[in-house]
């Protein structure tokens, strides 16, 4: 009885874990938007130099989304493979 | 990683699927991952092959050909724009080339003019200085013809007078006498 | 998460590592797309393209370019390597948004081991051209003395981090996508939010069509970036 209730709160605790970890998204959100943002208030102040840029602006991209993901992974990884 | 072993795991050869659903991740099924490497493996080296054997070669030197083809085309171009001009040259130079001889034909068209107008100037003033000239012989020759007819007359009345006065004079000697007052 | 299973094509249960199973087939259907716009399309060799073959030149002058602005000239040699890369990612991304399809990008054992093949080679790339003066990657010669040593330890770290960061990047966005659509799917089976959750499906699809091409594009323009550092180590 006291193995089984302790398996349904380490179950409990899981979720609650998944969910949790799913707030680091809500950060990646904000970086990528904080990316693109000043990517597009400098290119409309210096249209000229922005075609040179927007490779730079995804590698940007990729590496704070790729933050949202490693959560996100977290988050699968405790509902699945914990 | 994977989760362990489920007690009915029975119905699957592998513990990654149960009853035909998976159990955690299929990502992290460990039993997979020697399958899934060598397919990639095989994928990938045939798709480099293919492309770098076949593909990128090929759409290089369409590229190539399009670059070489629209350089052509645009060193043609200019080529005719060149001509083009050159002709346009041409003409501005024909143009101007008939303007000139236009007016130099004009011009050789007065002066020719010109001088046939001047030549039938010079032409009249020659006769009517000719006429004039005539018409001042004649009048000279009047007036010579008139002097000789005084003297004639003077000669007649000079003998008529003589011979009233009974003076026998010689003719020549009152001719000379006559031609002494006449021209006194 | 069933739609991540890997089945054997021709029945029986037993993966080996040669067996022929859905991973095979998807991949298969990727060569043979790649095969179909890059070779069959431009089957014509005209000099005005074709619709196919324009998008083949399209893809070829967009990679090219990227290879060209981001690794520099030198890095040229290496572009059929990383067409090759991107290809693959773009076609099996795309090909795993059809429905009941297998998405093999989406397994990490795939992307850790072309992100692992990109590491790996780079490396010795490096430290092939540039011996052991490749290390000064590591060694910021414009940070003052102290910081050095710091920052040579976060450089390190960082660098070991790439592979991971970039094989869990793809993966995890091809899973998070199709994961995403499979819950929306499940509220379907409501009646009153029906509606909504097929809208909601579509939007996440057009997302999820924008987050293929894009995460393929990432990967070949960090793959390039890396090839960057491996060529010109020194800042």
């Amino acid at each position: 009885m006291e193995v089984e209730a302790a398996t349904l709160i380490g179950d409990g605790l899981k979720y609650a874990g998944a969910g949790l970890a799913c707030t680091g998204m809500g950060g990646a959100a904000v970086g990528v938007g904080h990316v693109v943002g000043n990517y597009l208030s400098g290119a409309l102040r210096n249209p000229s130099a922005a075609a040179g840029q927007t490779a730079t602006m995804f590698i940007g991209i990729a590496f704070s989304e790729a933050l949202g993901i490693f959560s996100f992974l977290v988050a699968l990884l405790l509902m699945f493979a914990v | 990683m994977a989760t362990e072993s489920t007690e009915n795991g029975a119905s699957s050869a592998t513990s990654c699927v149960q009853d035909g659903s998976a159990v955690g991740m299929p990502q992290l099924c460990l039993d997979w991952f020697p399958n899934q490497i060598f397919w990639l493996v095989v994928t990938l080296v045939v798709i480099y092959l293919i492309l770098s054997k076949i593909a990128l070669p090929r759409i290089a030197s369409v590229l190539a050909e399009r670059q070489g083809t629209i350089t052509n085309d645009i060193a043609a171009a200019e080529e005719l724009k060149l001509k083009a001009s050159e002709a346009e040259a041409a003409y501005e130079k024909a143009l101007a080339d008939a303007r000139t001889e236009a007016l130099r034909i004009a011009a050789e068209a007065k002066a020719e003019m010109q001088a046939e107008v001047d030549l039938a100037m010079k032409k009249a003033d020659a006769e009517i200085a000719a006429k004039s000239a005539e018409s001042e012989a004649r009048i000279a020759e009047i007036r010579t013809g008139a002097l000789e007819a005084v003297r004639e007359v003077a000669r007649d009345a000079a003998r008529e007078v003589v011979s009233v006065l009974d003076i026998d004079v010689e003719d020549s000697a009152i001719s000379a006498a006559v031609d002494v007052r006449v021209k006194g | 998460m069933d739609q991540f299973i890997v089945k054997p094509l021709f029945g029986g249960d037993v993966v080996h590592w040669y067996t022929p199973t859905n991973v095979t087939l998807w991949m298969a259907l990727a060569v043979l797309a790649i095969s179909a716009l890059m070779v069959f399309g431009t089957r014509g060799r005209a000099v005005v393209p074709s619709r196919t073959q324009s998008i083949a030149e399209l893809a070829y002058g967009f990679v090219y370019k990227m290879v060209e602005d981001v690794a520099g000239k030198d890095g040229v040699k290496y572009f059929p390597y990383i067409m090759t890369l991107f290809l693959f990612i773009v076609f099996a991304n795309f090909l795993g948004l059809i429905p009941m399809s297998f998405t093999t990008t989406s397994h990490i054992a795939v992307t850790a081991i072309m992100a692992m093949a990109v590491f790996l080679s780079v490396t010795i790339l490096g430290f092939v051209k540039h011996g052991a003066s490749f290390l000064q990657l590591f060694w910021i010669s414009s940070a003052p003395l102290v910081l050095r040593p710091i920052l040579a330890i976060i450089e390190i770290i960082s660098y070991f981090v790439r592979p991971v960061s970039h094989s869990i990047r793809l993966a995890g966005n091809m899973m998070a996508g199709h994961a995403v659509i499979k819950v929306f799917a499940a509220f379907g089976a409501v009646v009153a939010i029906a509606p909504l959750s097929i809208f909601a499906i579509t939007a996440i699809y057009a997302l999820e069509v924008l987050v293929s091409f894009i995460q393929a594009y990432v990967f070949a323009i960090l793959t390039c970036v890396y090839l960057k550092d491996a060529l010109h180590p020194h800042h």
